[in-house]
């Protein structure tokens, strides 16, 4: 089985770090995987996306057309990407940043006011990793040992207090 | 868990550097192969070795030139406006058969082009890219793991060769992280008593030397290189066949174009066209006998590149012929989707392989 995961908005927000954590948590769930940022003169305040493949077989081409799960942290992302979800895929989408709703029928569509829950929570620059937890719960791929340890992978042990603050953070998005 | 850690090719590229020996890095920033420089950067003056961001990718490469000299395992790294500029020394380089490591990350062209993903340096890697009658090794990985190995391969058959060696990468294959084992069998580098190491009193001393103003002398030196170059291109070309010895219909492609290609492959295949695929791994010295080999069998051959018709040069000459060839290409920082490439090869089907 394949699953391709897309994590779209602008720079800055935390995308890249969010599709690296579910990377390293597949690699220690002993699946083949590839993580693949846009890069370029976007850095902060452009679009910025990444895409990650988790596969029980070698990944092909680590580019990806059609994601299985969607999630969309600004309009732009929303607008460019929406359409390219597979049939039966999953969306969801930072409704603090998004006002629209997604006008899909065919998928599975949540809507997390993360940035907002991020603010009131105290980590505003959080709300990448609420939407990760919804994610990890409405995917079903929630594992808390493979998380954590994915997590102490990501962050650096010198940074404890970060390792706490991203961990609460998904478990609120789990929560929700 | 496994041994294995998450990292960008760029980073796998310095750290298998490090590993096989490597303790001597000058370059020039540039997108999309920063992250080389950056991790050299960081473990250099950790590990008693030399980072040194030179003045210009000029500076860069005549540095490289001089460590060569004196016999260390040394690399540069760049992308593709940048190896135009250091192309002036990598044919010094060869014509001073000095071993060293370089490194393109490819993105568009020509001219400042962009920085999204390229292939469009291939005929500039393979055939030489600077002045005068010369080849260097070129070695292209298609995966993070590859970005590791064949960092270590370039070092090992650069000395043995004494010969630059390129790793024709790519923005893709440098920015995209993939898990990789670093667990390598590191054989150490040979003796290099043309050296100049210094001569103690004790031997003659050494010169590492392009420059013969005696045709007769620079044309031994030049028949004399080539009397290697044919004895590398026997024992060195190195390819990947994939569902390749029963296909009608045989793409080739390498680096990241032969990882979608993969995917075209098992499409094709599962909708009964019988597809296969040949990635060569060394781009100079071609794997021309492989190729040629399967137009036994092989009705039709797509070459599949991220340029406007470079590789499908190589690909007609290893084929001599035999077998039509067909481009599918994408361009200026573009990667085709697998669909283009099933599309290309239910096209080539439905003419029945013609």
């Amino acid at each position: 089985m394949t699953t391709e995961y897309l994590f779209a908005g602008f720079g800055g927000q935390g995308l890249l770090f969010s599709g690296k954590v579910l990377a390293y948590k597949a690699l220690i769930e002993d699946k083949f995987v590839s993580w693949l940022p846009s890069y370029g003169p976007e850095m902060r305040g452009g679009t910025a996306n990444c895409s990650v493949i988790i596969s029980d077989s070698p990944v092909g081409a680590p580019i990806i057309t059609n994601p299985d799960v969607l999630v969309a942290m600004n309009l732009p992302s929303l607008d460019k990407y929406e359409n390219a979800v597979k049939k039966g895929g999953m969306i969801i989408v930072d409704s603090s940043l998004i006002e629209r709703k997604v006008k899909r029928d065919d998928v599975s569509v949540f809507y997390v006011p993360a940035t907002d829950m991020a603010s009131k929570s105290g980590s505003p620059t959080l709300a990448n990793m609420i939407l990760f937890g919804k994610m990890l719960k409405e995917t079903g791929t929630l594992n808390e040992e493979t998380l954590n340890a994915a997590l102490g992978k990501c962050i650096s042990a010198r940074h404890k207090d970060m390792f706490d603050l991203n961990l609460n953070a998904v478990k609120i998005g789990c929560a929700e | 868990m496994s041994d294995k850690v998450l990292m960008k090719g760029n980073e796998a590229i310095a750290e298998a550097a490090i590993m096989a020996g490597c303790r001597h890095y000058f370059g020039y920033p540039i997108t999309p192969q920063t992250e080389i420089a950056a991790y050299m950067a960081r473990r250099m003056p950790k590990i008693g070795g030399t980072f040194l961001q030179a003045e210009s990718e000029v500076a860069a490469i005549n540095m490289v030139y001089g460590a060569a000299s004196a016999g260390v395992r040394v690399m540069t790294s760049s992308s593709s406006p940048g190896i135009s500029l250091k192309s002036e020394g990598i044919s010094y380089l060869a014509g001073a058969d000095l071993p060293a490591v370089i490194v393109n990350a490819q993105r568009g062209g020509p001219g400042l082009g962009g920085i999204q993903p390229s292939q469009s340096d291939y005929f500039q890697a393979t055939r030489g890219g600077g002045h005068g009658d010369y080849h260097m090794i070129v070695l292209a990985p298609a995966s993070v793991q590859e970005m590791a190995s064949l960092t270590i391969k370039a070092f090992d058959l650069a000395d043995k060769w004494r010969t630059p060696c390129m790793i024709l990468a790519d923005g893709t294959t440098g920015q995209m992280m993939e898990p990789v084992s670093f667990d390598f069998d590191i054989a150490p580098a040979p003796e290099k008593p043309w050296a100049l190491t210094g001569t103690q009193g004790k031997r003659a001393h050494n010169i590492t030397n392009s420059l013969y103003l005696s045709p007769e002398e620079l044309e031994t030196h030049n028949f004399n290189r080539f009397k290697k170059y044919d004895e590398i291109m026997k024992t060195e070309p190195i390819a990947e066949e994939y569902k390749a010895d029963d296909a009608d219909i045989i793409l080739v492609a390498f680096g990241i174009a032969s990882r979608v290609s993969k995917n075209a492959v098992d499409e094709a295949r599962g909708a009964g066209i019988k597809a296969g695929l040949i990635r060569p791994i060394t781009l100079w010295p071609f794997p021309s006998d492989i190729l040629f080999k399967h137009t036994e069998h092989a009705r039709h051959f797509i070459s599949v590149e991220l340029s406007m018709g470079q590789l499908i040069e190589d690909v007609m000459l290893s084929t001599r012929c035999r077998r039509p060839v067909t481009l599918c290409n994408r361009a200026g920082g573009m990667i085709p989707v697998p669909s283009q490439i099933l599309q290309a090869i239910q096209n080539v089907a439905a003419n029945g392989g013609n």
